[in-house]
């Protein structure tokens, strides 16, 4: 049985989540072929081997158009004789998955947590209710999409060598949507993608207090987040905004600066290993999903933690 | 311009999140229910629209009688009818099935729907929709705007933001900042009682996943206070060992 893994990349190097969905596919057993829409470089893409590729497919075009990304997923799915596609969270993936399961007659399970479980069935355990719980899903159709959640497993780095090759396949765009034009989010280090993140809430006054945590952020080498109502007031983009309704992070380290705590943000951050929580209320709610907290005004508390990391490095 | 919006029934986000019957069974015992956040903005946007260019506004749920005060909500928002597909949803493509046979024939140029429902939070039901009827999809939408027979999105990726121009008929999956979230006004509310709410019944669809048991995160073992800025760097250093 081949498992199919859709790989994704960013400014030319393959996401960490991509790896991610790989070494989770190595793990499922059997044969796992990539496949790499558009261009990556071919070097790039042979270092999947290590997480437990056997051979990655490359398919060369513009797949702007979520309907032409699927049709050439799907089309590989059938050449392959894949009967599992395996895709890391992202912008694009749900996009693909829910095209692939109407074309494939398959079934579709995203946020999932776990490997499978084939004690008896098919079944994975996914994320739900904005991670406030999960749920053992049964998988009941032949062909199957999991779309999986970051930090599920750790990244195999020494399983061999790929080989790339580009498929042919033929994929008739219907030119529906053109791209026009993009932007790049502001700061070196990309919310969504980051290991450790640091976030601002309407403690920290006003916009022009931004700068300590950029700094903090800096020698952390960590992106910066907000809470709701710090980008509804356009202190911060509303790329960085986190929560249930703004982006879901799941990094090794959280820091909550001036956030209280809602539910509603606690919801986006709740997959993360670590919570720091700096909050000059004791009774702030975000101290009891913390791990580790100070109680302190952010104004003193955060110039003084950038000091104390810096001198250790 | 005729535009379906798609939206769920769902409980509100601070809701306690419990199961019943060994787990097996969402415990629906005091939750109160509201319009997912995110049809919150397809609504809000779709009004917009209607407003600003004249549409006519549907929107639709698959689910039980009990949702229907949801749509009476987003009647008061200021959508004109509304439809309800009699039957509790059981998965994205059951839902997706019956949104697009009930959408096959309504003429309707676009279909907005939220980025994802937050109970099950799939974000599939778009695309599953935007195969069965032939339209593109596109999700998350940050901005839309018609011109002529297209529109012009911008559309949330990794690392920025994409401006998109799309054919109508589309499916759009829309999020922040697209709109400001309506609240009904006393007007809405009155006049939303007597708009029509079709009720219909679902088509067949077989089931493609089954939740079969659910779970709560495990409690976070308990918050280990800092007293000093120091103590704080150590703990990270030494225990988190993230520095
Ligand atoms: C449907 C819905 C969806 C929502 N989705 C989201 C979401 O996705 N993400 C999100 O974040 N919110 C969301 N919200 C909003 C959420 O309910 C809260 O209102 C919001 O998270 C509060 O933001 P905050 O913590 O920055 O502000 P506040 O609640 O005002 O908290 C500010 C905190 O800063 C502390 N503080 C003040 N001064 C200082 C200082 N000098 N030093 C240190 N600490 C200080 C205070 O003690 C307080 O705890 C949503 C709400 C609704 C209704
Ligand atoms: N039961 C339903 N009735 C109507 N629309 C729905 C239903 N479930 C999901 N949707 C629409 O599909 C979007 C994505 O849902 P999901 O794929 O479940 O995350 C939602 O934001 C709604 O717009």
């Amino acid at each position: 049985m081949a498992i199919l893994v859709v790989v994704e990349s960013l400014d030319g190097k393959l996401k960490k989540a991509s790896r991610e969905a790989v070494s989770y596919a190595a793990q499922m057993g059997g044969e796992v072929i990539a496949l790499s829409l558009g261009d990556t470089d071919q070097e790039e893409l042979a270092t999947l081997g290590a997480n437990g590729a056997g051979k990655v497919l490359t398919v060369a075009g513009n797949f702007a158009s979520s309907s032409d990304a699927a049709e050439a997923v799907s089309e590989v799915m059938k050449s392959v004789g894949a009967n599992v596609l395996v895709m890391a969270q992202s912008a694009k993936a749900d996009m693909i998955g829910g095209r692939v399961a109407i074309k494939q007659d398959a079934a579709m399970v995203s946020n999932v947590v776990s490997l499978p479980d084939t004690s008896n069935g098919f079944s994975v355990k996914a994320s739900i209710f904005s991670s406030k719980a999960f749920a053992q899903v049964e998988v009941r159709k032949d062909k199957k999409i999991l779309v999986v959640g970051k930090n599920v497993l750790e990244i195999k780095e020494d399983c061999g060598t790929a080989s790339v090759e580009s498929a042919s396949v033929n994929v008739s765009s219907d030119n529906k949507i053109k791209v026009t034009g993009q932007e790049k989010a502001t700061g070196d280090v990309l919310l969504p993608e980051a290991n450790i993140v640091v976030s601002g809430g309407r403690g920290l006054k006003g916009p022009e207090n931004w700068g300590m945590v950029e700094d903090l952020a800096k020698v952390l080498g960590a992106a910066t987040g907000c809470s709701k109502p710090v980008s509804d007031m356009d202190w911060r983009p509303h790329s960085e905004h986190v929560g249930q309704t703004g982006i879901k992070v799941a990094p090794t380290l959280y820091i909550a600066i001036g956030i209280s705590g809602a539910i509603q943000h606690l919801a986006g951050v709740n997959s993360s290993k670590y919570i720091v929580v700096i909050n000059k209320d004791e009774e702030a709610p975000f101290f009891k999903a913390a791990d580790f907290g100070i109680v302190g005004d952010a104004f003193e508390v955060v110039p003084k933690l950038t000091e104390a990391i810096k001198a250790l490095k | 311009m005729k535009i379906l919006v798609c939206i769920t029934h769902v409980p509100d986000t601070t809701s306690r999140i419990a199961f019943t019957d060994g787990d097996t069974k969402f415990d629906k015992n005091g939750v109160q229910y509201i319009i997912g956040p995110y049809d919150d903005y397809a609504i809000a946007r779709a009004v917009e629209l209607k407003e600003a260019n004249g549409a006519s506004v549907t929107v639709l749920n698959v689910g039980g009688v009990e949702t229907e005060p949801t749509i009476r909500k987003a009647l008061a928002i200021g959508a004109d009818d509304a439809i309800r597909v009699n039957a509790e949803p059981t998965d994205a493509l059951f839902v997706a099935r019956q949104i697009a046979h009930t959408a096959k024939d309504g003429g309707y140029d676009m279909i907005l729907m939220g980025r994802e429902s937050i109970d099950y939070n799939g974000g599939q039901v778009h695309a599953m929709v935007g195969e069965l009827l032939g339209m593109p999809s596109v999700s998350p939408v940050m901005k839309l705007d018609i011109e002529g027979n297209n529109a012009k999105m911008t559309r949330e990726i990794e690392g920025g933001k994409e401006f998109l121009e799309v054919e109508m008929p589309f499916v759009a999956g829309c999020q922040e900042p697209i709109a400001e979230w309506k609240i009904p006004n006393m007007r809405g509310i009155m006049t939303a009682r007597t708009k029509p709410l079709n009720v219909v019944e679902p088509v067949a669809s077989d089931g493609s996943v089954a939740y079969v048991k659910y779970q709560q995160p495990a409690p976070k073992a308990g918050v280990k206070m800092a007293q000093t800025v120091d103590q704080l760097v150590d703990m990270l250093k030494n225990e988190a060992k993230v520095l």
